[in-house]
């Protein structure tokens, strides 16, 4: 009787977590019976990171209804507080363990990030927060890499110069190096790390987004004046949407630092480019729709990979996608074909069961 | 007693006088029109109970207590609720989500309680969906609960923008042109829902309007505004034989 008693939304909830597990499934086997190249299989991890990074951006763009340039900028500050807390811990603690804290601290961090941005700029009414995390993701991926941090027996040391400014003592070492980033990262990131992180943010996401604090979230972005004088409290609302956001962002980032040994801030991992690309997996995906911004991420990463036999033609078909990604999800008349396809195969189903419960 | 007493309300954009030594008094209970013609600063002074604008001059008070100058929220909290002359609905929100945000802060669970689906989410959402069904079922709008709420006929928005304010639980409903685009049957069927309104939730209503029948039929007293200032103020049948009133703003 229960799960007969299960909303729409519920259900939905449930064919978003069942198409994650089921993709898990199938990449699980094709690595087992070798079917996947090495190319593909180097990927994974990455789709994992964008696929957190379009569905946290979504809780900001989708469900606040604000505009964010500049979520590369968490996901870079998160990236590099955890890289720098594994560096300092390696082998002090166990790797699981060491791991999970750093997931912890990244979030933490980026989420301190979003509240200190937030506090001021959620409070204007306008398109402000576009502007400020825009250059945010620029500043903190400048900073990053004129940042030394090194560590010796008398402890941290700290420069915006070089690592020679550091003084470190003779059993000193040099954690953060400028431009040269953070190198020898414990490689902890896996699949199936990353898809576990994946059903994390689902659970809070989609978790918050049906819950009181949700409904008060998605007022303000359907009508800020009467959610106002409905008496909910914009600010707190807009900032815990936005700090939530900003933290999986983290998360996504420590995943990411993990992946790799060596961590730099490039213009192409934690710049413009990145924050507009995670945008665009968004609005592709449809704004507001989780499950969407999922499949446009996992499509439109793979997509360049997949198409790369064609060389200089890659671009051009990626292109074509987008535009009829964007058609499908947004056209009036697409939307009308939806609905009938839907009405079509799924309504008997669904529909008897709805009456059913009143 | 009075439940709002307003003294000397005067707001001025520039150098234009919008609202000019507004007073009124309402009494618990009583249904309260404010005519005037279009720019007469009717809207202007529902913004000014609700902490949009803050007056240059003036008191209100709600309940004896002091709200002049509180914000928007705060005085959602102190008691008095309000529609929009625009209807202003959660659009993307179901009907049953609109009334729901209306009781948010009668019903509370923590953040986390909610993010990890504790006993405590379901207890109260429970709550929740039971008190909005209620609402929405003085407004027959309980069949339309699931739907989202740009789908709903403009008449049901109205409704459905009066059970959400009746949400939050108030003392004073403001209601800005509740008619305004509704043919006659409907407007009929809106001075029922009024009536019935007050008398259930034990309400007071202060409601701005242009259409004479609606006003007529339900104001006890009336306000008349014209250029920001009090043309006439009293019975409903005395006011409206006002010579003043009648060529200010209903026409020979």
């Amino acid at each position: 009787m229960k799960k007969l008693r299960m909303t729409k939304t519920a259900k939905n909830n449930f064919v978003t977590y069942f198409i994650v597990l089921i993709a898990y499934i199938v990449v699980q086997m094709l690595l087992k019976t070798g079917h996947m190249s090495s190319l593909m299989e180097g990927l994974l991890v990455p789709l994992c990171i964008y696929v957190m990074l379009a569905i946290s951006l979504n809780l900001t763009v989708g469900i606040l209804g604000e505009l964010s340039l500049g979520h590369a900028g968490f996901m870079c500050v998160g990236a590099f507080s955890g890289a720098f807390f594994s560096k300092c811990m390696d082998g002090a603690m166990p790797n699981g363990i060491r791991f999970l804290v750093a997931l912890l601290i990244g979030a933490a961090v980026a989420g301190i990030f979003g509240i200190l941005i937030g506090i001021p700029v959620l409070r204007l009414k306008g398109d402000y927060l576009a502007i400020v995390t825009l250059a945010f993701g620029e500043i903190i991926k400048n900073l990053v890499n004129v940042l030394y941090i090194g560590k010796d027996n008398n402890g941290f040391h700290f420069s915006m110069k070089d690592s020679i400014s550091l003084h470190l003592g003779e059993e000193g070492q040099v954690i953060v190096n400028g431009a040269q980033g953070i190198t020898g990262t414990p490689h902890d990131a896996g699949f199936t790390v990353g898809i576990l992180l994946i059903f994390l943010s689902l659970f809070i996401i989609l978790n918050l987004i049906n819950s009181r604090d949700g409904r008060a979230i998605m007022s303000i972005r359907d009508n800020r004046i009467a959610a106002e004088s409905t008496g909910i409290n914009i600010t707190k609302y807009k900032l815990m949407a936005f700090s939530i956001s900003a933290a999986i962002a983290g998360v996504a980032g420590v995943l990411y630092a993990h992946n790799l040994s060596t961590l730099t801030a490039l213009p192409k991992n934690f710049g413009y480019n990145m924050s507009i690309m995670i945008l665009v997996f968004v609005v592709l995906g449809g704004i507001g729709n989780i499950r969407g911004s999922i499949i446009s991420a996992v499509i439109l990463t793979l997509l360049p990979e997949l198409l790369r036999g064609l060389s200089d033609y890659r671009m051009l078909i990626y292109a074509i996608v987008l535009i009829a990604m964007m058609l499908f999800n947004w056209s009036p008349k697409a939307i009308e074909w939806k609905d009938k396809i839907k009405e079509k195969y799924f309504s008997k189903v669904s529909f008897r069961k709805e009456k059913e419960v009143k | 007693m009075s439940l709002l007493e307003v003294r000397n309300l005067t707001i001025s954009f520039g150098g234009l006088r919008a609202v000019d030594d507004f007073n009124i008094e309402i009494k618990k209970g009583q249904l309260y029109g404010l005519i005037g013609p279009n720019g007469a600063g009717k809207t202007t002074v529902f913004n000014l109970l609700t902490g949009v604008y803050k007056p240059n001059e003036g008191i209100i008070k709600l309940e004896d207590k002091d709200i002049t100058g509180l914000k928007t929220i705060d005085i959602n909290k102190a008691g008095i609720a309000r529609t929009f002359q625009n209807i202003r609905l959660f659009k993307e929100l179901t009907v049953l989500d609109n009334v729901k945000v209306g009781l948010h802060n009668h019903y509370h669970y923590s953040t986390i309680e909610g993010i990890l689906r504790l006993p405590k989410y379901y207890k109260v959402e429970k709550e929740m969906d039971e008190r909005a069904m209620e609402l929405l079922k003085v407004f027959e709008l309980d069949g339309e609960a699931e739907y989202l709420a740009s789908n709903l006929p403009y008449g049901k928005q109205r409704k459905l923008e009066i059970a959400r304010a009746l949400a939050t639980d108030p003392k004073l409903l403001l209601l800005d042109e509740p008619a305004a685009g509704m043919n006659p049957n409907e407007t009929g069927e809106l001075m029922d829902t009024i009536r019935f309104v007050r008398d259930k939730f034990d309400m007071t209503i202060l409601l701005i309007e242009h259409d004479m029948k609606l006003v007529s039929g339900i104001c006890e007293e009336l306000t008349v505004l014209n250029f920001g200032r009090i043309l006439a103020q009293g019975q409903t049948g005395t006011v409206l034989n006002d010579p003043q009133v009648i060529t200010a703003y209903l026409g020979e």
